[in-house]
């Protein structure tokens, strides 16, 4: 070690850290190899671009599409997406952001390229005039998202398991039996008294979802926020009314309690252990990714008891960090185009948004050849023009959780109804505040 | 190079007014400075991974700072002064702590009799040695799915033989102790073997004619464990010990895969094993995305592992005084 020179030594040290600092700074490059340019498209859940994007391709040889995120949760997309946006970097160059969301996204326009400058304005036509105000700014000015589905809402059921239950199968006599939910606990009481090994249905939280959403659009059109941004979970009555119907549900025993998007979940699908869903257009995607392709044929889609209502939606927007924004807000106004909507629809089932898109002959003969060929495009297209949107707050998606959480202690036997509805109060206040 | 300076003869300052030749004056710097560029590299590295985001977590922490937003307000402490009487909060400590004692303790006490087992005249010792260090390298998120699985409700294997043998089947994920034991297994499983790898090390220091002398006194097996292998043990198993702290107050990916579907940072419906770093995730990002809020929390774990640590150095230092005479006394015996 003596004789070794030591600034020798010192300079191998020094260029030893400045590797490091260079390896761990640097990032990739989205240029592909062959100089096309590569677009991310970040979603989640099935949106059914996968065509799409081949038939852009085609059509544009210059690009190349990934899309990731494809079959996740929500719930691990949105954090995910907000650090993207935070950090300034890793996000995709075009977006999914779903509709509870939107207002928080809103909130900081800035994040996202305003479409408006790209031309946007001209496709107002191309969408439900609500679909189109939710990717709009409170001011108008600046448009960050354009519609993609619409939730729509309807009853999926096994007929497997009705048959078994000596319930009736053909779908029109199915929604029959529930024209409210009262009646649809009425069923599933007969349904759970012929032991059939299944529950009536999945999760009371789906259910509760569905009733307050269908309860708070047919009222005064919002649920846990009014229109000014108040926090009304404990002063709204379709809040409450919709609490109340979910408690009964529960009270008759007919939830078999998997948590919503849990892996029992997912098992309980593959193994055929409830009978019943409420599924908005996009969960028909869902059914079909979980229950496999053994359960082909055996599910079917009924009306939903109570009256229409609107579940979930999405929006895909271009975040401000995308290196390739024109490129991306061409590949938005495509997939968002009546066009776009169709050929996601077929895929997967999302309901479009675009009224175009809704009377085209694709979409009203539509049938599902997994849900025993029901008319999926009539059942959930009808109601799709003249749905009713519930407005979402600012912190929608914290009290929902909260709101959510109350719901599944007491299916789970934790809590009684009393204390879960002043824990969903108290809880959904104190996530507002935060 | 120490010797070097050392051996330098003291007090001999260059006179006023000379100028020391180039080369000497470099061969000084050289040896005053370059040790401390040898160690650079671990400090700077530490100062951008670890120095800086410890400083900018507080400064964020004393800010109302939106995740997305882009004016984050200055609010001074008022973010701790909310959090510690966050009832949340305490039931994340809470769980944080209960996991860690349900885990650790009896895991250090399977690592040791692993480790003891192991220490014998066995077929295949390598081998056999090898095999408990698998389940360490198998991937945390892998082991987490796995568990989770197992200890489902209706669907899990655990339940499926407690039902066997006539038990009815537990609700881990929505039961707080229940759900503490199953995280607590996974992380055994995980870290029981090398531990036991770490206290067969420090056994295999142990002089053997400590057991020859012991055996030949009449000391049992059990006997030669007990009054020999554990007080020997002693400073390992203290490592053992602050490793085990460190790793269990930071417990996050077990919990956090353990539960799935909607939500699964709050740990169980009424965040029955949410621990202090799905706090901080679930306040910092989604679904509230209070950056100010979650770096608080970061800054209150880190105080809490800095006291726990604490108490973990002031046991050392009352064992290790206990300890010293002791080992001496039985070494000169042996001897």
């Amino acid at each position: 070690m003596g004789t070794f020179p030591r600034h020798r030594l010192a300079a191998v040290a020094l260029a030893a850290t400045g590797v490091l600092l260079v390896a761990s700074g640097c990032g990739g490059s989205d240029e592909a190899g062959d100089g096309k340019i590569t677009l991310t498209v970040d979603v989640f859940g099935q949106f059914g671009y996968e065509q799409l994007y081949q038939q852009y391709m085609d059509a544009n040889p210059n690009i190349k599409i990934v899309e990731r995120g494809t079959g996740g949760n929500l719930d691990e997309y949105s954090p995910k997406l907000t650090q993207w946006l935070a950090a300034g970097k890793g996000a995709g160059d075009v977006v999914a952001i779903e509709e509870g969301l939107m207002v928080e996204y809103k909130a900081n326009p800035d994040n996202f390229v305003n479409l408006l400058d790209h031309g946007a304005a001209d496709l107002k036509g191309n969408f439900l005039e609500w679909k189109w105000n939710q990717g709009l700014t409170a001011d108008g000015q600046k448009l960050i998202g354009l519609g993609t589905d619409v939730g729509g809402m309807a009853m999926c059921y096994r007929t497997d398991l009705f048959e078994k239950a000596g319930l009736p199968t053909d779908r029109e006599q199915v929604s029959a039996l529930w024209p409210t939910w009262e009646d649809y606990i009425a069923t599933g009481e007969k349904f759970k008294s012929a032991n059939t090994g299944a529950s009536f249905l999945d999760a009371a939280t789906n259910t509760f979802n569905t009733i307050v959403l269908q309860t708070a659009g047919n009222a005064q059109g919002y649920h846990y926020y009014d229109t000014s941004d108040n926090l009304v979970v404990d002063s709204n009555p379709a809040v409450k009314q919709a609490w109340d119907t979910t408690m009964n549900i529960i009270n008759a025993g007919l939830s078999g309690k998997y948590g919503s998007w849990s892996e029992e979940w997912v098992s309980a699908f593959k193994q055929a252990k409830f009978a019943t869903i409420a599924c908005p257009a996009w969960m028909t995607g869902v059914i079909e990714g979980n229950a496999g392709p053994e359960a082909s044929g055996k599910w079917d889609i009924a009306r939903v008891p109570g009256n229409g209502g609107n579940w979930g939606g999405s929006h895909l927007a271009v975040p401000q960090q995308s290196k390739h924004q024109d490129e991306a807000v061409k590949l938005v106004k495509f997939l968002t185009s009546a066009e776009g909507h169709i050929g996601a629809f077929k895929a997967k089932g999302p309901l479009p948004s675009s009224p175009q898109a809704l009377d085209d002959p694709a979409i009203t003969e539509a049938t599902n050849a997994y849900f025993s060929d029901a008319p999926v495009g009539k059942i959930f297209g009808e109601g799709a023009k003249t749905l009713k949107p519930v407005y979402m707050g600012p912190k929608n998606q914290a009290v929902r959780t909260e709101v959510e959480n109350a719901v599944r202690t007491v299916e789970l036997g934790q809590r009684n109804p009393d204390q879960a509805w002043q824990d969903a109060i108290n809880n959904a206040k104190k996530a507002a505040a935060k | 190079m120490a010797l070097q300076l050392d051996a330098r003869p003291p007090a001999a300052p260059t006179p006023r007014g000379i100028r020391p030749s180039r080369a000497g004056w470099l061969s000084r710097v050289d040896a005053k400075y370059s040790p401390y560029l040898y160690i650079a590299p671990f400090f700077v590295v530490f100062a951008i991974f670890g120095a800086w985001p410890l400083a900018y977590t507080f400064w964020v922490s004393l800010h109302d700072w939106d995740l997305l937003g882009s004016d984050p307000t200055f609010v001074g402490a008022e973010n701790y002064t909310r959090l510690l009487v966050d009832g949340d909060f305490w039931h994340s400590v809470v769980n944080t702590l209960g996991i860690f004692v349900i885990s650790t303790v009896p895991q250090l006490l399977a690592a040791l009799w692993l480790a003891n087992l192991l220490n014998r005249q066995l077929r295949m010792r390598t081998g056999w040695r090898m095999a408990v260090l698998v389940p360490n390298v198998t991937s945390t998120a892998a082991v987490a799915i796995v568990f989770g699985v197992l200890f489902g409700r209706e669907f899990g294997m655990i339940n499926w033989m407690l039902d066997l043998v006539g038990i009815d089947g537990i609700a881990w994920k929505s039961d707080r102790f229940a759900s503490w034991v199953a995280i607590s297994t996974m992380v055994d499983w995980r870290w029981t073997g090398y531990n036991a790898l770490i206290f067969l090390a420090a056994m295999q220091a142990i002089p053997r004619d400590l057991y020859e002398a012991a055996a030949i006194d009449g000391a049992n097996r059990a006997r030669q464990f007990w009054t020999i292998t554990v007080p020997l043990l002693k400073p390992t198993i203290i490592f053992c010990v602050i490793i085990s702290t460190i790793g269990g107050l930071q417990l996050f990916t077990e919990p956090r895969l353990f539960h799935s579907g909607t939500n699964a940072i709050r740990g169980g419906p009424m965040r029955e094993s949410q621990t202090m770093t799905m706090y901080m995730f679930e306040n910092a990002f989604a679904p509230y995305y209070n950056f100010g809020y979650g770096s608080a929390v970061a800054w209150l774990l880190f105080a809490l592992i800095a006291i726990v640590a604490a108490i973990n150095v002031l046991i050392i230092r009352r064992l290790g005084a206990g300890a010293q005479p002791a080992t001496g006394k039985r070494k000169g015996k042996a001897r």
